[in-house]
């Protein structure tokens, strides 16, 4: 599973373990796979039990004010009627040819 | 102190136990002549439904499941547009259960049900072996007099709304939190509903179909309006409101809020002239109250999101979470 | 401004944002010479991409092709038994991460074995095993560890961990896989006819981007790395239609908030201490694929349970069930739908391929999100 979540750190203890919140869920993390420093306040990716990294405040800002200017310059927002689904892209279908062994037995 | 065996058995510890437990807290005039049943008279017609509880904790933030087990038959009722009156509850204890749990669960009860007037007017109670059942399982039957009649599932028709009293997953978050051993400040939404629903009923409205989203969330009763009605329903992502909690577990446990279950939450279907008062009145109650979506031709629960994009919402399978209420 | 962690979440899923990053598609898609077939090579974003509905944002001529980054379901058959036949054996607790206990192997799952008796653990934390170890000293523990390079860290902490603590009842059953040997099995072969892909996100938060260079150098394939959001998603594709329009073919980093070009190198560390890559190692689907995954060093062969068991665990490659394609979608040439046993037989709740079981499964992200 390669989900790993945005939490925020709450507290640090003596072993390196954080509780970290995530949206209202404390929880106990290892810090020992961060080497830079981590201070309360911070925000970190975590996966099974461990932080992976330190969230990169400064460029998460920068990304959410790019959209901001990006959003701004848009019109009204007004979504229209979305394509429904397609199974053939503009290069034609995908033939799928599945393995021919013995179709005759299935 | 523990209940043991002999607390069930029948005897002088059973009377004791009924006596300075359950007639204490459950105290009433019908349950007290302690006659093999219940005599009840009423004039007018009646709702009837029984639901048993074997949520695991049986203590969790936001309730118990006494409080459970009276707002779960209660609410049962409330959906057929009847008031709650008489319940009835059996206990099915395992014998070691310590009294003080048992009396707190009692005691909760007691006072859910002076919420809504209604009363414990028989009841039963069974100790078994340790083993047999996990602390405790409670059953209540309960009888309701209808004050608004006509409520169904096969009543909705296109064009009608559809609104939500509040917002959704609290219960199943809570239960699903416990479970996996994480903290959280979430409370179960567990309550009865019955003045929400006398509410809508007073201020006139058809009301046209009304279920509480227990097992199965939100996703289950529309699944079981579309197939009891021939519809289809929509719903937009956007008007569902989920707490940031809510949105914490099922990030990090990959569950859908809709999926969840509420234990104080209800689905109505109202005429589409209807949908604007009808939500008024709900947010009295709770601001996160709204309409969700409206039936449409069709025959799946499709929901859409914020940008238009489109996708089913089908009945959920499987054991998404044992003994969940 | 500040950043508040509900911004981390709701910031990257804004609606005004996705229909802004849509019309910016739309409109410089049009400008693309060749249609463009990008894998998201993660599983992670195919579900993102499921669930959000995103590819029915796209144009015409922009087309998903599904990758093989879904750990469990890469996971052969035989190595599925592996895990079941540990998890039978008398004194053994065998521990896993979630996903694994609903797979079924060639006649069981460990959801079964465990109903039947068998003491298998789903953790949710890596580090649980030590525990489990400590409150069990008189039986063997063992991990069964999965994953692509975003939870090889992990174990590798946890074996260190253990030997640092003196915890000696802990065994490893290493399944660890790496991102970039399938992938240059899949280019190689050419089928799917990918020209662009979309990178992981946490798997690159570990490694660093600079693992997919060689699909630029060598492929001359535009590669960027994304978050996991739809926000994310989207303005990796616009980086992608604009490589394409320039003809470009670099590694660009969209993530900026957590990779960065060099990855996690405490990590790295840890991992080079106690595993090494295997000479070769069988993918669902895929076939043998060289130096694809890892395996304990030598020196820690006294913790690895391959060796230890080795005269019980099957070895013998088992097929797939006939109608199943899992295969053929892994490898980006088939979709779910293509599937005559897709939600036909084959469901999450009676799933007989590892694409129905996992989460990050294509079968899985669309029978949840993409029926009709």
């Amino acid at each position: 599973m390669c989900l790993a979540i945005p939490s925020k750190v709450l507290e640090i203890d003596e072993n390196n373990v954080a509780k970290v919140d995530t949206l209202g869920v404390i929880r106990e993390v290892s810090l020992d796979l961060i080497d830079e420093e981590v201070k309360v306040g911070d925000y970190v990716l975590i996966h099974v039990g461990y932080a992976m990294s330190k969230i990169d405040e400064k460029a998460a800002l920068e990304s959410l004010e790019v959209y901001k200017q990006l959003a701004e310059a848009a019109k009204d927002v007004d979504f229209g009627e979305i394509e429904p689904e397609r199974l053939v892209s503009e290069d034609g279908p995908l033939l799928y040819k599945p393995k021919v062994d013995d179709e005759s037995n299935s | 102190m523990k209940i043991t065996l002999s607390y069930g058995g029948g005897g002088e510890e059973t009377n004791k136990l009924i006596n300075n437990l359950f007639y204490k807290y459950f105290d009433n005039e019908i349950l007290k002549k302690s006659e093999d049943a219940a005599v009840i008279e009423t004039d007018k017609k009646i709702a009837f439904t029984t639901d048993s509880f074997t949520v695991s904790p049986i203590f969790f933030n936001g309730g118990n499941i006494g409080k459970l087990a009276i707002a779960g038959t209660c609410n049962d009722l409330a959906m057929m547009g009847a008031k709650p009156k008489y319940l009835s509850c059996g206990f099915m204890i395992e014998e070691g259960l310590e009294y003080s749990t048992l009396e707190e669960i009692v005691k909760t009860m007691s006072n859910e049900l002076k919420k809504v007037g209604a009363k414990i007017v028989c009841g039963d109670t069974k100790v078994v072996p340790a083993g047999s059942v996990d602390k405790i399982f409670i059953n209540t039957s309960g009888i309701g007099e209808i004050v608004k009649n006509g409520i169904s599932a096969s009543n909705l028709e296109v064009g009608d709304k559809i609104l939500i009293s509040g917002d959704i997953g609290r219960h199943g978050a809570v239960i699903l939190a416990k479970r996996y051993g994480v903290d959280t400040n979430l409370n179960s939404d567990c309550k009865i509903l019955w003045e929400e629903v006398n509410a809508l009923i007073d201020s006139g409205i058809e009301i046209k179909a009304m279920r509480d989203a227990t097992r199965g969330g939100v996703s289950a009763v529309l699944n079981e309006w579309v197939k009891s009605s021939n519809i289809g329903i929509e719903i937009k992502e956007e008007s569902i409101k989920i707490s940031d909690e809510v949105l914490g577990l099922c990030e990090i446990f990959g569950f859908e809020a809709l999926d969840l279950a509420n234990e104080g939450t209800f689905v109505v279907a109202v005429k589409s002239e209807d949908a604007k008062k009808a939500e008024e009145i709900l947010k009295k109650f709770n601001e996160n109250a709204g309409v969700i979506g409206e039936v449409v031709e069709g025959n799946r629960v499709i929901l859409i999101s914020p940008w238009n994009t489109k996708r089913v919402i089908e009945l959920p399978k499987g054991e998404l979470l044992p003994r969940i209420c | 401004m500040n950043l508040t962690l509900k911004d981390l979440y709701t910031k990257f899923r804004d609606p005004k944002t996705i229909k802004t990053l849509k019309d910016l598609i739309h409109k410089e898609a049009k400008k693309l010479k060749e249609p463009m077939r990008v894998m998201e090579i993660c599983g992670g974003h195919t579900h993102t991409i499921m669930k959000y509905g995103i590819k029915d944002l796209m144009p015409k001529n922009i087309t998903f092709i599904h990758g093989p980054g879904c750990p469990v379901c890469i996971m052969p058959k035989e190595r599925i038994d592996h895990a079941i036949t540990l998890a039978k054996q008398d004194g053994v607790i065998l521990a896993t991460l979630g996903d694994m206990i609903r797979v079924p192997g060639s006649n069981s799952s460990l959801a079964k074995v465990r109903a039947e008796g068998a003491d298998v653990r789903a953790l949710h934390s890596t580090l649980d095993v030590l525990q489990i170890a400590k409150d069990n000293p008189d039986k063997k523990v063992i991990f069964f560890a999965i994953g692509f390079e975003t939870t090889t860290p992990m174990t590798a902490a946890v074996i260190d961990k253990a030997l640092k603590e003196g915890i000696k009842n802990i065994y490893y059953h290493i399944n660890h896989v790496l991102v970039p040997p399938p992938m240059r099995a899949i280019l190689d072969s050419g089928e799917a006819k990918i020209n662009a892909f979309i990178g992981p996100s946490h798997v690159s938060v570990i490694t660093g981007a600079k693992i997919y260079k060689f699909l630029a150098d060598e492929y001359k394939t535009p590669v960027v790395v994304a978050g996991f959001e739809p926000v994310d998603v989207l303005e990796s594709i616009l980086m992608l239609i604009r490589q394409k329009i320039k003809n470009e073919a670099k590694v660009e980093i969209q993530y900026k908030r957590s990779v960065t070009w060099d990855g996690n190198v405490v990590a790295q560390k840890l991992i080079d201490k106690y595993l090494e890559v295997r000479d070769s190692f069988r993918w669902r689907g895929l076939g043998d694929i060289p130096k694809s995954a890892l395996k304990l060093k030598k020196e820690y062969s006294e913790l690895d349970a391959e060796i230890i068991y080795k005269d019980i665990l099957p070895t013998n490659p088992i097929d797939d069930h006939k109608m199943c394609i899992c295969g053929d979608i892994l490898k980006g040439i088939a979709t779910p739908l293509d599937c005559k046993v897709f939600g036909n037989g084959c469901s999450p709740t009676n799933p007989l391929g590892s694409c129905m079981v996992s989460d990050e499964g294509a079968c899985n992200a669309y029978y949840r999100y993409y029926r009709r």
